[in-house]
């Protein structure tokens, strides 16, 4: 393969005439380099009598956009061409320039309200969302034979059932880490039996829930949000509607009723897996007997709390599968989308969780705590 | 320099215990525009994975320009590979790039060229392809199927290849869009001095575009010849395939 290459060869009277060989190629010009292109503008730029472009080889477009680009976007006057090579050159002379995207003026202000339009999208969609939850709920009153088992039953299994390893894991060393944090501070006091107190009640009205809800929302959330968005991708949502299956009653309610139901027994799971935890690291670090911690557990934490706990699982689980839902019924048809609205719907759950669990702090603060 | 630009020697492909080709042989020669016919299921696709080293042969081997696709380093490689330019059946545009930046991409990936001539260079293509310059702002999702084939052929171009291999051009698009693509892979297979390489179902771009038709039934190559010569032959895939209602009337205007 010839390179691209070029001699100047002097002309009788008038500047000499450049004489231009090999392959002007996209590859063959990439491969000789920026020198040699600086040093073939520098002669286009001092000018010459004339150019000779016959013994080109083999001529591609990006070739000949380079020679067009040094001709000043023009054919020289002084010029030989083979008829093809016109022909390359007449097609690049028709070609239009790029559309030059016009700058706005005040572009952050349009910027500003683009995000104050998403935002207020964002809320109206949820509130649709809701409604749509509220009509499909009223809907399977009438008629209860809709209700979809199987979805709902498969949701449990994926969400909950699936879930119990790593929440357990995930609770037990937890549950061994704050009682160990707090085994270092209690014996400083003398006061080492209140470590089933602070276990008891942190675990079982604030850890738990949160735990569990932040597990569930980065597992769970996040596969709701993909699947509705490539369902959005592969156009098997319009098959459903085409087939006259509503979307909110078959894709979104079994999944905020499976969670619903699957979220409190994985609170229950996961406190006890932590309380255990808890007790085990108590036992070696304060030598208090797993006995003693069982039987004073009930004593130090009114049973309310476990209700509290329990109530904030059930709230939890609707919030992540609605968020996720929501997320996922907003991804368009694209990669891109895709990413941005599973990312979105994770934090969103979590950040939705943790303002849940404030206001239940809030409503909650005269219940269950010991006086 | 060879001037074959395809060269399958002894292929066989075996997809678990099935074999899909047998001893399967193929040589297309610079300038030849070939399509690959077959029943469903015969392996064209297939073939055509392996030609672009998607796909490894169970056995044999493919080359390129005289050379062999794999092995010999990354670089050798990559340069390989930009010397064919691939129209996947769907268009397989980048859904999260735009049209320009679609067309942009392979450009880009080369880290030669500076801005101003990749932008150049993508606008060149578009009005190779027919699209005009508003098209490049939008996003595939809002193209239709004839536009993103459009836009996909400007992004196999892009690199100036010499041999492009299309999967089913003309699928999912309607008579007239079918005719129009047509001829626009005529007429850039001259105007770029393009080796084409097609797998189809449809007639009218067998009889439109093929200057040799390569039949591959019974895990080989059955025939590689004119469409005259291919229509000739005397066996049940060419009979149920050329010489239906619908074949005769796609090789009537032929003649």
């Amino acid at each position: 393969m010839n390179a691209p290459a070029f001699v100047l060869r002097p002309a009788a009277g008038t500047a000499p005439e450049l004489v231009l060989s090999g392959r002007w190629t996209l590859r063959a010009l990439a491969e000789v380099g920026a020198p040699w292109r600086r040093a073939l503008a520098a002669h286009a730029r001092a000018g010459v009598g004339g150019w000779d472009c016959r013994g080109i080889e083999r001529l591609d477009s990006a070739g000949a956009l380079l020679l067009w680009n040094l001709w000043g976007r023009r054919l020289p006057d002084a010029i030989r061409l083979s008829n093809e090579q016109r022909a390359i050159f007449a097609r690049i002379a028709a070609a239009p320039s790029a559309v030059v995207e016009p700058q706005l003026p005040l572009a952050w202000l349009a910027g500003l309200g683009r995000r104050g339009l998403a935002l207020s999208r964002y809320l109206a969609d949820f509130v649709a969302l809701l409604g749509q939850l509220a009509l499909d709920g009223l809907h399977l009153l009438r008629r209860p034979v809709d209700l979809p088992w199987r979805e709902i039953s498969a949701t449990v299994y994926r969400s909950g059932v699936q879930a119990m390893p790593v929440t357990a894991l995930v609770g037990f060393l937890i549950g061994v880490v704050l009682s160990y944090l707090s085994a270092l501070q209690l014996r400083q006091f003398g006061a080492d039996v209140y470590i089933v107190n602070i276990l008891g009640l942190g675990i079982i009205r604030e850890l738990g829930p949160v735990l569990v809800a932040v597990l569930v929302a980065g597992r769970s959330g996040s596969a709701m949000t993909a699947q509705l968005g490539v369902m959005r991708v592969t156009e098997e949502m319009d098959a459903l509607a085409a087939l006259g299956v509503p979307q909110g009653l078959r894709l979104v309610l079994p999944k905020v009723a499976a969670l619903a139901v699957v979220m409190p027994l994985l609170v229950l799971w996961t406190s006890a897996s932590a309380l255990f935890g808890g007790m085990f690291s108590a036992h070696l670090q304060l030598d208090i007997a797993y006995g003693y911690f069982i039987e004073a557990l009930p004593r130090a934490v009114p049973v309310a709390n476990l209700w509290i706990g329990l109530a904030k699982g059930a709230v939890f689980g609707v919030a992540v599968a609605l968020v996720a839902c929501h997320f996922g019924l907003r991804a368009k048809p694209n990669t891109q989308s895709l990413s941005v609205n599973t990312t979105a719907s994770v934090v969103a759950a979590i950040t939705v969780v943790i303002l849940i669990d404030a206001l239940f702090a809030i409503a909650t603060r005269n219940i269950g705590l010991p006086q | 320099m060879s001037d074959n630009v395809i060269g399958v020697r002894d292929l066989s492909t075996r997809f678990g215990t099935q074999w899909i080709h047998r001893h399967l042989d193929l040589c297309v020669v610079r300038g030849e525009r070939v399509a690959l016919v077959g029943d469903s299921g015969s392996g064209k696709t297939t073939l055509l994975r392996q030609l672009i080293g998607l796909l490894t042969p169970t056995q044999g081997e493919v080359r390129l320009f005289g050379e062999p696709l794999f092995g010999g380093g990354v670089a050798r490689e990559r340069a390989l590979r930009q010397r064919f330019g691939v129209l996947f059946q769907q268009g397989a545009l980048f859904s999260a790039l735009n049209v320009f930046e679609n067309i942009a991409f392979p450009l880009r990936e080369l880290k030669l060229l500076d801005a101003a001539t990749i932008r150049d260079l993508v606008m060149l293509k578009l009005a190779m392809v027919e699209l005009r310059p508003e098209d490049a702002r939008r996003m595939p999702a809002e193209l239709s199927g004839g536009m993103a084939k459009r836009v996909a052929l400007a992004r196999a171009l892009a690199l100036e290849p010499e041999l492009l291999l299309l999967d089913e051009p003309t699928a999912g698009l309607d008579p007239d869009r079918s005719e129009g693509f047509e001829r626009l892979i005529l007429r850039l297979g001259e105007e770029l001095g393009l080796t084409v390489v097609f797998v189809t179902h449809d007639l009218d771009t067998v009889a439109t575009l093929a200057t040799q038709v390569a039949v591959l039934a019974e895990q080989r190559i059955l025939a590689y010849d004119t469409i005259d010569a291919v229509l000739r032959l005397d066996h049940p895939f060419v009979r149920g395939f050329f010489h239906s209602g619908r074949g005769r009337r796609a090789f009537a205007r032929l003649d």
